[in-house]
């Protein structure tokens, strides 16, 4: 993978960083000049992973969120939202639209939907009791599209 | 996040104004639960002009407060979502259950 610019940050499961993690991968796509559709769709798909990190990976016990951001040839922006938590049994069965295991939360069980939904590729690798990696891609317009 | 709830011509509306995410999309619940459960308004009108950000935490807390609103006998509405929560909010398919305006 030819890398052009990279940041990796790692925060503790704590909810105030679902924002956290929307701001930084703001100011680190400052540099490509997204269009406002196209930042709010990335910003958006962060914040589902985040949290389902927050409330699926770790469900309320402490742990560890990596979350890597790189710009990539022609204009394409690459994240990566790491968690070490319990897993997931079923990735397929998570990934239907309205499956969730914590509806008394009101979690509606959309946010691999949304992922699927904003960005161009999406590919969940999850390994019960050892956690959870979600990877996205995003190609944004040439400037003047 | 800043919620203020308003009486305007008999209808509640509830104007939130900044980012409806899962860290504080409980604190929005539980002031609106409080709200329609000591009020009981027949309309409530969640006017979403002044959210700069929602993901799919915010489906939750709009599906679960119409579903608190339908058993105390009113109705919940949305109003003025930005664009771009209008697209979160159409892929969710709430529009089948809640108004949006």
């Amino acid at each position: 993978m030819d890398i052009l610019n990279e940041i990796k940050v790692t925060m503790p499961s704590l909810s105030v960083n679902e924002g956290t993690a929307r701001a930084v991968v703001s100011s680190f796509l400052v540099q490509l000049d997204p269009t406002v559709e196209e930042l709010s769709d990335i910003r958006t798909a962060v914040s589902e992973a985040v949290t389902n990190a927050v409330v699926h990976g770790y469900r309320g016990t402490k742990g560890s969120i990596e979350l890597t951001v790189r710009a990539l040839p022609e204009r394409e922006v690459y994240i990566r939202i790491k968690d070490k938590g319990c897993g997931i049994n079923d990735v397929k069965q998570a990934m239907e639209p309205l499956f969730t295991t914590a509806p008394e939360e009101e979690r509606s069980g959309l946010g691999f939907s949304v992922m699927e939904s904003f960005m161009d590729k999406l590919t969940v690798k999850s390994k019960v009791g050892k956690g959870t990696t979600v990877t996205m891609r995003k190609r944004l317009s040439a400037h003047g599209d | 996040m800043q919620l203020d709830i308003k009486n305007e011509n008999g209808t509640s509306v509830a104007y939130i104004s900044g980012e409806i995410d899962h860290h504080n999309a409980a604190d929005l619940r539980s002031q609106l639960d409080r709200f329609i459960i000591s009020s009981r308004p027949c309309q409530l009108v969640i006017d979403l002009a002044g959210i700069t950000f929602m993901d799919s935490s915010g489906i939750g807390l709009i599906m679960g407060r119409s579903k608190l609103m339908k058993t105390c006998g009113g109705k919940l509405s949305v109003h003025s979502p930005q664009p771009y929560i209008k697209r979160v909010l159409k892929l969710s398919g709430i529009e089948r259950i809640v108004s949006i305006t």
